[in-house]
């Protein structure tokens, strides 16, 4: 018996969004031609968190591995990147995927310790990893140990590219180098997510949700509960070690107080992903959106904005468990990646 | 050689011993069931033989490989598949994803290549009303079934189910066992562990009875339920 029955991923509103989304990308790049030099830096913000947002819903949302220690990749990353193009005058855009290849061999050995621990224990065994690279980091005398130190004048200066988006775009040295770190950015953004995306997608995404779900369960159906879970942590660590190289070449001085920072890197990461919708690949846009909104808007408060910050993602963990995209899905019916495999029953066979 | 062998398979939880040297052969092809009180040991065992535990002695060996040490997830690999006595559904997927990372993993096939097989088996498990339902969402019974259905999914060659007829009424046990039997039928080993004795003595041609994590009784399932040790064991603990 065969059944008149199938398998559909895509929503008509996930097709409309595909369409929308290239438009906005295509968009998105020729920015600089359009708007000031403050609103690229701006973007360039925004991408970047965007981004560190996407790989902690990767580990966190997607696979239940709720880490407060990400910001030992983003230092890592950053470190890295600074050690090859300052100390080795490394090309600053290769070094970025250096970065990202250190952050992924220290998470090596950090996941061989975190993955004896379970929940609560996970997130400060993280925590504490993070503290660990930040003091030895700041021994490092090299890169200026606990003080941190800049990036050599010429090599910000003489940036790939900028001679060229100087040309085009009529700007200043600078300008052209924001620009181009902007690219990256969104280059850096919509690769990230595509990646996340696709994985989610395929076999070894339906894999993840399982072990997230049940891992004891996922075993028993012949599923590799902890390489899915090490895969994971590793994509997630090369992610923000990628990132954290890329922010730090923009500001161009590093300390490690900066580059390990909890705070900048882990708590307005968690911020941004749980008022947005945890899980999904739509809530941290949303949240990304939502803080930098919020960040301007409550800017002129001093630290008042931190603790205004926080009461806002707990009104929404009380009343959206879901997020805010939690609650444009239900009510508008919305998907815009969707991951779901639906079975559609057609109805007689039409066997013409 | 046996199917599946269990040799001196011994497992204690601190002072509590839940299997107490226990040996066990079953041969290709059969449906055994096994019975005894609460806490006999009866899930543990299959925890011992599916790798979700580790026997603290003693040595199991599934189609001539010893399968002591082989971690859980490649023991379904080799054929074993099984269901859980508490349910346990991968809440945020499916009915449908469910069943599709049991057969994509268990059977390491893409998921096009099993989704019209998982479709076929929820028809049997009479889960197609609910296919596209987030499993947190059922209730008991859709539970148990995709419980069933899930197992089913890896296409095993042994098949380990744990109480999966208890609060079914007649017609759905009727209708569960003759699912059991013709899977059996097919070819598949079954152990079964259930409390509703006339569903499993309708399916399965031996009884094994498990009493204090030793098996105290094992044959024809008539003989085995006649036995005075039985008898002793039914009437001491369900009264
Ligand atoms: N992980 C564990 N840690 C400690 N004790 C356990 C564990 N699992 C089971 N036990 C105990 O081991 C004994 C046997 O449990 P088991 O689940 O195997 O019994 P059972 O025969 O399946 O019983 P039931 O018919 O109630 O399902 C029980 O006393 C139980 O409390
Ligand atoms: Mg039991």
């Amino acid at each position: 018996m065969t059944h008149n029955a199938r398998i559909e991923i895509a929503t008509r509103s996930s097709r409309v969004f595909l369409v929308f989304a290239f438009a906005a990308i295509i968009a998105a790049v020729f920015l600089p031609a359009f708007v000031s030099r403050g609103i690229i830096k701006d973007m360039f913000a925004i991408l970047t968190l965007l981004a560190l947002a996407q790989c902690w819903n990767l580990l966190a949302g997607y696979g239940g591995l709720v880490s407060v220690g990400q910001q030992a990749f983003v230092g890592l990353g950053a470190y890295t990147l600074f050690a090859v193009v300052g100390l080795y005058g490394f090309d600053p855009l290769l070094s970025i995927l250096m970065g990202g290849v250190v952050a992924l061999l220290f998470a090596i050995p950090f996941a061989f310790f975190l993955f004896r621990l379970d929940g609560a224990y996970f997130a400060i065994g993280s925590w504490v990893l993070a503290e660990v690279a930040r003091l030895s980091v700041a021994q490092w005398k090299a890169v200026g140990g606990g003080t941190g130190t800049s990036l050599p004048r010429d090599t910000v200066r003489s940036m790939p590219g900028t001679d060229w988006v100087r040309a085009l775009f009529d700007v200043s040295g600078s300008a052209a180098r924001d620009i181009i770190l902007y690219w990256i950015a969104l280059i850096l953004a919509v690769a990230l997510m595509t990646a996340i995306y696709v994985l989610m997608r395929r076999r070894i995404g339906l894999g993840l949700t399982a072990v997230k779900d049940n891992a004891e369960a996922a075993r028993s159906v012949g599923i590799n509960a902890s390489a899915i879970k090490w895969m994971t942590y590793l994509i997630s660590a090369f992610g923000a070690g990628m990132v954290g190289a890329l922010i730090f070449l923009q500001t161009a001085r590093i300390s490690p107080g900066a580059a390990f920072s909890v705070t900048d890197w882990t708590a307005f990461v968690i911020f941004v992903v749980v008022i947005g919708g945890i899980g999904t690949l739509e809530g941290p846009i949303l949240g990304v959106i939502v803080f930098f909104v919020l960040q301007n808007f409550l800017a002129d408060f001093g630290s008042w904005y931190l603790v205004a910050l926080g009461a806002a993602g707990i009104v929404v963990m009380i009343f959206a468990p879901q997020g805010l995209w939690g609650l444009l899905r239900d009510r508008l019916g919305l998907t815009l990646f969707p991951l779901r495999r639906r079975v559609i029953f057609t109805s007689e066979r039409t066997d013409l | 050689m046996a199917f599946l062998k269990l040799a001196d398979v011994s497992k204690s939880f601190g002072a509590l011993t839940v299997a107490d040297k226990v040996s066990l052969e079953v041969p290709k092809g059969e449906a055994l069931g096994i019975v005894g009180p609460n806490g006999a040991g009866k899930s543990t065992l299959f925890n011992l033989i599916t790798g979700n535990l580790r026997p603290d002695e003693g040595k199991i060996t599934f189609k001539d490989q010893d399968i002591t040490k082989v971690p859980a997830n490649r023991r379904i690999h080799a054929g074993i598949g099984r269901s859980f006595q508490v349910p346990q559904p991968f809440g945020s997927l499916t009915v449908f994803e469910n069943l599709l990372a049991a057969a994509s993993f268990g059977r390491n096939a893409s998921e096009q290549d099993v989704a019209q097989d998982c479709l076929e088996i929820l028809e049997t498990t009479e889960l197609m009303a609910v296919v596209n339902t987030p499993a947190a969402g059922l209730p008991l019974l859709n539970r148990k079934r995709l419980e069933m259905a899930r197992a089913l999914a890896t296409q095993p060659d042994l098949l380990l189910l744990d109480e999966i007829a208890g609060g079914l009424t007649d017609g759905e046990c009727v209708a569960l066992t003759d699912t059991i039997r013709s899977v059996n039928a097919q070819g598949v080993t079954i152990i079964w562990i259930e409390h509703v004795l006339h569903a499993l003595t309708a399916v399965v041609q031996r009884l094994a009875v498990l009493d204090f994590g030793k098996v105290i009784a094992q044959g024809n399932p008539t003989e085995v339920m006649g036995s005075d040790a039985v008898r002793e064991i039914y009437l001491g603990a369900d009264s």
